[in-house]
């Protein structure tokens, strides 16, 4: 059983490494130190890939969202909002287990040896909902209520939090670009330090910034029980031993709910049990994967 | 049957307001707004603006 977990869990880091060499392809940005400027800019990728990293191919969906809303022409983004149900209705928090390289990062820093981990805390689950706090305040109320003087918005969510722009694009150009070296200043101090405080807190928590921050995974969260993907129980296989519930290092009880809004669908709690009692549905029809 | 139930049905519905949407961003010039703003470096993502 350790085994079958170990082999999910690999076979799960190598599609979020491939993703994310997809999605960041264009490296001759990290030789120039600029970013790609291509049609594909046009659509967003699924998961937190900030669009000024010199890598990238396309755009940040929740800095697309701030974009739009923030414009002094549109206040509210059908383009936007239709990505997000078609994404949020195929697969829900499946972006956040397998396409979002902020996901790969925090996964790869929580595997750092350390003799105390912590699974969870006192107030672990009313922080979860810090992260629809955070969507509704900084990515939807600020850049529309909070404007210039011709209306235009600001991405606060990115200015103020975001510390995915910060390492896939801020760091990179301030090393790479000779401008933006001599432009740092108080604000790129602030996101340096939410991004130290991340590292940090991922090498002590699972995927801290999923759990209590990230409005991406907000977002996704709500679709996770009428999405297309799904787990489900099979109530006959099902011995009831918890194991699916002590494995998962999201907090959810797949027995409880298989569909939680915090399941990340790491497929953890489907490698572990001993009865093979955990399905994946599509359309609700069972597949075998 | 592919839709099998009141959930599927949901879903599908969900899936065809999505594309619906999309569109009309897409007729409405939002992807314009996206790409600019995706092809200049965004100096307030990467903690500079």
């Amino acid at each position: 059983m350790v085994n079958n977990k170990k082999s999910n869990d690999n076979f799960r880091h190598i599609i979020q490494v491939l993703w994310t060499l997809v999605t960041n392809a264009y490296i001759i940005g990290f030789i120039r130190g600029k970013i790609y400027q291509g049609k594909i800019k046009n659509v967003c990728v699924p998961g937190l890939n900030c669009y000024s990293c010199p890598g990238a191919v396309a755009s940040c969906p929740i800095g697309a969202l701030q974009a739009v809303i923030g414009s002094y022409e549109y206040k509210f983004s059908f383009y936007i909002a239709g990505f997000f149900i078609i994404i949020g209705t195929f697969m829900g928090r499946f972006v956040c287990g397998y396409l979002c390289p902020f996901g790969l990062f925090q996964d790869l820093l929580n595997k750092i040896p350390l003799r105390f981990k912590v699974s969870t805390f006192k107030f672990d689950k009313i922080l979860r909902y810090f992260k629809y706090l955070v969507l509704i305040v900084f990515v939807v109320l600020m850049p529309i209520f909070i404007t210039d003087i011709i209306g235009q918005g600001f991405p606060w969510f990115c200015k103020l939090i975001c510390p995915a722009g910060t390492l896939e694009g801020g760091v990179p150009l301030v090393l790479l670009n000779d401008a933006m070296r001599s432009t740092v200043g108080l604000l790129f101090g602030w996101k340096f330090f939410i991004l130290i405080a991340v590292i940090i807190l991922s090498v002590i928590i699972y995927r801290p910034f999923c759990k209590y921050v990230c409005p991406l995974g907000a977002i996704y969260s709500l679709f996770n029980p009428i999405s297309a993907f799904k787990y489900s129980i099979n109530t006959d296989k099902c011995i009831n031993c918890k194991m699916c519930a002590q494995v998962c290092k999201m907090g959810c009880n797949p027995v409880e709910n298989p569909n939680s809004l915090e399941c990340i669908r790491c497929g953890k709690c489907r490698s572990i049990c001993p009865e093979e009692a955990i399905e994946y549905t599509f359309f609700n029809e069972r597949k075998k994967i | 049957m592919f839709l099998k139930n009141k959930s599927s049905a949901l879903t599908a519905v969900t899936l065809l307001a999505g594309f619906l949407f999309l569109f009309i961003g897409v007729y409405r010039g939002e992807s314009i707004i996206v790409f600019e703003k995706a092809v200049n470096i965004c100096l307030e993502c990467i903690g500079i603006g």
